[in-house]
């Protein structure tokens, strides 16, 4: 054949690397036939033996993913696996990410909004996906199931099965194996088996009778908006000593755990070490992180969405709250009143910090944000005192709660966040949405001993830190320049540092002065140059 | 204004524009017939192997250019008039219409200047083989390089085998990409083990096994004799000199080296050697010409280092060093210690200061090597015999810690105390194991020492 004729991207198609073994094939024949009988569950086909439907189809899924792995990549040479990423369809955005894309969207839609069709009966026994699940959620928490019973158990299944596939990738690095076992631990345990177990313990006498709402216990607020709505704090309060225990804790976790390990560590203790968004990211969503977006016009529309989540859910909490004080301080010291007095003061407290201590830290449009926001706040919260209004935010708290619910809670984190897996990059939600990564990189950024470490002069500016960054974070920009990579949205997976093949990133903890390199270091130039070139 | 023209868009060249920008608003023109936009080099590798796009090589945004003001010329460079201070540029068509990248006619266009940098890299080596202009045969340099081996190895289908030629850095880089389309590849190095005249024996050594681990067919003491045509002007097969084995193959990967890429500066007048000869300040023999990257040949070596050096961050130091020359600030080249580093298949590999091979090495210089029993892991430190000076060191699978070696080869440590701290100088990630206790051991029995190694210590890593 002449070379002139020949069309190399057609030649391509199913040739290594990205061609599928037998092995790989029939494995995914065996997931697909798993994932077959959920769907036919769904379609109302009434299979007799629940228990053993439900055996066979999660263990075909799980068994097909994990000797698709296997195949993968536990039989070659440790090392970087990367080959033919670009190529294959399910990882470039081709068709079979759109069918997967469409797919996981449409599943999101039918849980949030119409849990019917997955077989959900309300008060009467349920049927179809959901029954199949009657078992098993009766053997943990003594009830039948809800379509959150469900989607927590494939959830868990997924974390837990890609969470071999990625230990198997990744396993001549011990970060990368220590972090996955422990967003796998953190999973099974904490948001699956405890909460259930939990449960079980409603209106036992060592809860006085009460019953606790359902709580991972790694779930901080922001993540979990809904931890302080009325119907929960009744149930913390209404469950005795352990109750008043877990409530103390909730809010212990947001003002002082969160925040010392986030200075000792960075924000990857929670983003990539504990977090079930983000243990779905890392696992589920591995084989997809290199289709986030590194343009700056991408990080600018993060840094204002992002942010513009944490204003939206602070406003949403304190409204909620403030709907069910009461007035009276007779009654209870906490009312009305020194609720929106206490808000007020925390937040010109942190504004305050940040302004005046490490405004040179905060690009321009970080500061007008910023100080836009707090005024808007601090105008509504004056507003409200002194008018007489009576919603403190100009809507009902109910609203808020049902848009902040409707729109960050479903579609955001659900819908867009794990539907688009295959169209965006798996961690859009973390990047552009979630409340409490953005606490957490205020925290990171600002106050932290972590950076990554970019090694002397070795960068070569290939990139492939910048590629297989699932936050869209520009590394090499960074590395290339000599300079330590200190950013907000860090989740701290370590993958930049994996990728590089000369060994320039490091991640570390280590003393705050000369984390952020006012002074970029390149090494092996001369001093003298780089002290004209480090001139601003 | 003054204009300054650079010929190339390499690392040298884009580093040189990018830092005259910072420093003046002086009219900066970049000329390049390879690509649009500057992409790093050493990347193509991954674009063929499918880790990354080759838009993903371009460490600037598109728009960076137009922002900075930095004109991109599409074309050849043709003949230089140093006389009247002008180039002659061919335009060479882009695939697509782009507002940001000026195109000359394929006639040509002059393009005058008030100072003109020649950065414009490098070509592979080609030493005369019979048979080294078929259809088939090929480098790996250039953009163009990794377009022509999309179409001559795009499978196994096409290209039932490959045959390398020249075992250095390129050499293993192309048999790594080959592989990863299950293209059955033939090594041949013409030393008794692969890139010993830069690695001493025992590291040498564990990579030979870990390209045959590869399965990757390396045939060491094989050089090449001739490349056999199969009648219509392609491939047919290769012959080897030492044996006159005959291998069948599609593709001939020519990676023995490479040459300045200098052949359009002949008879301009501008004094060359290997390379463009330069000063200490970068300049050519010509006033207001310089050169700088692979390129540029220093007129005396510089330390230890050769005189024309083909290594990325070199490219970059010098575009940074000459900037300040042309911004009004004259600066000598000053490269501080060497250090480089690689990536054998998997097996990272990072040098620092001078570790010298077994047939280039002095006496005086001495050698301490270790050796994982199981894994691809080894180190070999040198040092002075009498005043057991730390001279240089060797990883492989171990990352080391830039700034902590530099400041020891500043402060010429003996090798006790690098070998004591030598876990300060680790940079491999977190939770890794060190392997500081044994190399210190291996190293205490070899050379009759009693060092305990210190344990890492942030104090003195941040200092």
């Amino acid at each position: 054949m002449n070379s002139n004729t020949h069309n190399p991207s057609m030649a391509l198609t199913g040739e290594p690397p990205k061609s599928l073994s037998t092995g790989q094939k029939m494995a995914t024949l065996l997931g697909m036939a798993g994932l077959g009988i959920l769907m036919l569950a769904m379609f109302n086909v009434n299979f007799p033996n629940q228990t053993f439907w439900l055996i066979v189809s999660l263990s075909a899924i799980s068994i097909g993913t994990l000797w698709f792995s296997w195949d993968a990549y536990a039989q070659k040479l440790p090392g970087i696996k990367n080959d033919g990423v670009w190529f294959k369809s399910i990882s470039n955005r081709g068709f079979w990410a759109w069918v997967v894309g469409l797919a996981l969207t449409g599943f999101y839609i039918v849980l949030y909004f119409y849990p019917e069709y997955l077989g959900l009966v309300s008060g009467g026994e349920n049927r179809g996906v959901i029954a199949l699940f009657d078992p098993l959620s009766q053997l943990l928490n003594g009830n039948p199931a809800s379509q959150w019973f469900v989607y927590g158990t494939l959830y868990t299944v997924a974390i837990l099965i890609f969470g071999v596939k990625f230990l198997w990738k990744y396993r001549h690095s011990r970060y990368q194996r220590l972090r996955t076992l422990s967003v796998m631990f953190f999973q099974t345990a904490f948001a699956f088996i405890i909460p259930e177990l939990m449960a079980r313990l409603n209106g036992h006498k060592i809860l006085d009778g009460g019953s606790l709402p359902y709580y991972d216990l790694k779930n901080v607020w922001p993540l979990n908006y809904y931890n302080f709505e009325g119907y929960r704090i009744k149930g913390f309060l209404s469950s005795g000593d352990i109750g008043f225990a877990l409530l103390i804790f909730a809010i212990l976790s947001i003002f002082v755990i969160t925040p010392i390990l986030t200075y000792k560590y960075g924000k990857r203790w929670y983003c990539s070490w504990v977090c079930g968004c983000g243990a779905l990211a890392e696992t589920a969503g591995d084989s997809f992180r290199q289709l986030s977006d590194k343009s700056t016009f991408a990080w600018k529309v993060e840094r204002w969405v992002v942010h513009s989540v944490v204003v939206f859910v602070t406003l949403m909490t304190t409204a909620v709250i403030y709907s069910y004080l009461g007035t009276d301080t007779s009654k209870y010291w906490l009312t009305k009143s020194t609720f929106l007095i206490g808000v007020a003061v925390l937040l010109t407290l942190v504004f305050g910090w940040a302004m005046i201590f490490k405004r040179d830290q905060l690009q321009k449009d970080a500061q007008y944000g910023a100080i836009g926001y707090f005024v808007i706040i601090l105008a509504l919260i004056g507003f409200h005192f002194f008018s007489g209004e009576e919603q403190v935010f100009l809507f009902k708290s109910e609203t808020l709660r049902k848009s902040y619910s409707f729109l960050i809670g479903s579609i955001f984190s659900g819908v867009i966040g794990t539907g688009f897996y295959p169209i965006f990059g798996s961690r859009v939600w973390c990047r552009f949405g979630c409340p409490m990564a953005a606490i957490l990189g205020f925290q990171q950024r600002l106050f932290s001993r972590f950076r990554i470490t970019t090694n002397g002069g070795q960068c070569i500016s290939c990139g492939n830190c910048s590629t297989y960054c699932e936050m869209g974070i520009d590394v090499r920009a960074y590395a290339q320049k000599g300079e330590n990579i200190v950013r907000a949205s860090c989740v701290g997976c370590g993958i930049c540092s994996a990728v590089c093949p000369r060994g320039v990133l490091k991640l570390e903890n280590g003393p705050l002065k000369g984390r952020i390199d006012s002074n970029q270091v390149l090494l092996g130039n001369d001093v003298d140059l780089m002290a004209l070139i480090n001139q601003k | 204004m003054e204009h300054i023209v650079i010929i190339g868009n390499g690392i040298a060249g884009v580093t040189a524009a990018r830092h005259i920008r910072k420093l003046s608003n002086k009219k900066i023109t970049i000329v390049s017939a390879e690509t649009d936009y500057f992409f790093s080099r050493t990347a193509l590798m991954y674009v063929y192997m499918g880790h990354m796009k080759f838009e993903h090589t371009q460490p600037y945004e598109n728009a960076f250019w137009r922002k900075n003001k930095i004109n991109l010329v599409r074309a050849y460079a043709e003949t230089i008039d140093t006389q009247n201070k002008k180039i002659h540029v061919k335009g060479r068509p882009t695939k697509f219409y782009n507002k940001n990248i000026h195109v000359p006619t394929v006639d040509g266009e002059w393009i005058s200047y008030d100072k003109l940098v020649i950065a414009t890299g490098s070509k592979p080596n080609k030493f005369g083989w019979p048979g080294q202009d078929l259809e088939g045969v090929q480098g790996l340099y250039s953009k163009q390089d990794l377009d022509l081996l999309e179409q001559n190895a795009p499978n196994n289908d096409r290209c039932k085998r490959a045959v390398i030629v020249g075992g250095g850095l390129i050499g293993i880089e192309l048999a790594e990409m080959l592989r990863t389309r299950d293209i059955p590849v033939t090594f041949l190095v013409r030393e008794s083990s692969f890139w010993n005249g830069i690695l001493p024996k025992g590291d040498s050594q564990m990579i030979n096994e870990h390209i045959r681990e590869h399965h990757i067919d390396l045939r060491l003491n094989a050089s090449l004799k001739e490349i056999v045509s199969d009648g219509n002007g392609k491939v047919k097969s290769v012959i080897i000199a030492e044996t006159g084995e005959g291998i069948p193959c599609n593709v001939v990967g020519l990676t023995a080296g490479v040459t300045p890429n200098i052949d359009f500066l002949k008879g301009s007048g501008i004094e060359l050697g290997r390379g463009v000869k330069v000063n200490r300040f970068l300049e050519t023999s010509i006033a207001d010409v310089y050169a700088i990257g692979d390129c540029a040949e220093q007129q005396e070596a510089i330390g230890h280092r050769k005189p024309v050096e083909a290594v990325w961050y070199t490219g970059r130091m010098m575009g940074e060093v000459l900037a300040q020359t042309l911004c009004g600030n004259r600066m000598e080249y000053r490269p501080g210690h060497w250090f480089n580093s690689a990536k054998f298949l998997d097996i990272e590999y990072q040098t620092y200061g001078w570790v010298f091979p077994e047939r280039r090495k002095k006496d005086s210089e001495i050698h301490f090597h270790w050796r994982h029993p199981q894994q691809k892991i080894c180190i070999t430190v040198a040092f002075d015999k009498d005043a057991e000076t730390f001279l240089g060191i060797n990883t492989f699978g171990i990352r080391m810690r830039h700034q902590v070696i530099d400041h020891w080869l500043n402060e010429k440590r003996d090798i006790d105390f690098v070998m004591a701290h030598l876990a300060d100088a680790n940079f491999d990630p977190e939770f890794y194991k060190g392997f500081e206790p044994e190399i210190i051991a291996k190293y205490n029995t070899d050379l009759g020492k009693s060092i305990t190694l210190k344990k890492k210590s942030l104090i003195r890593i941040f200092q």
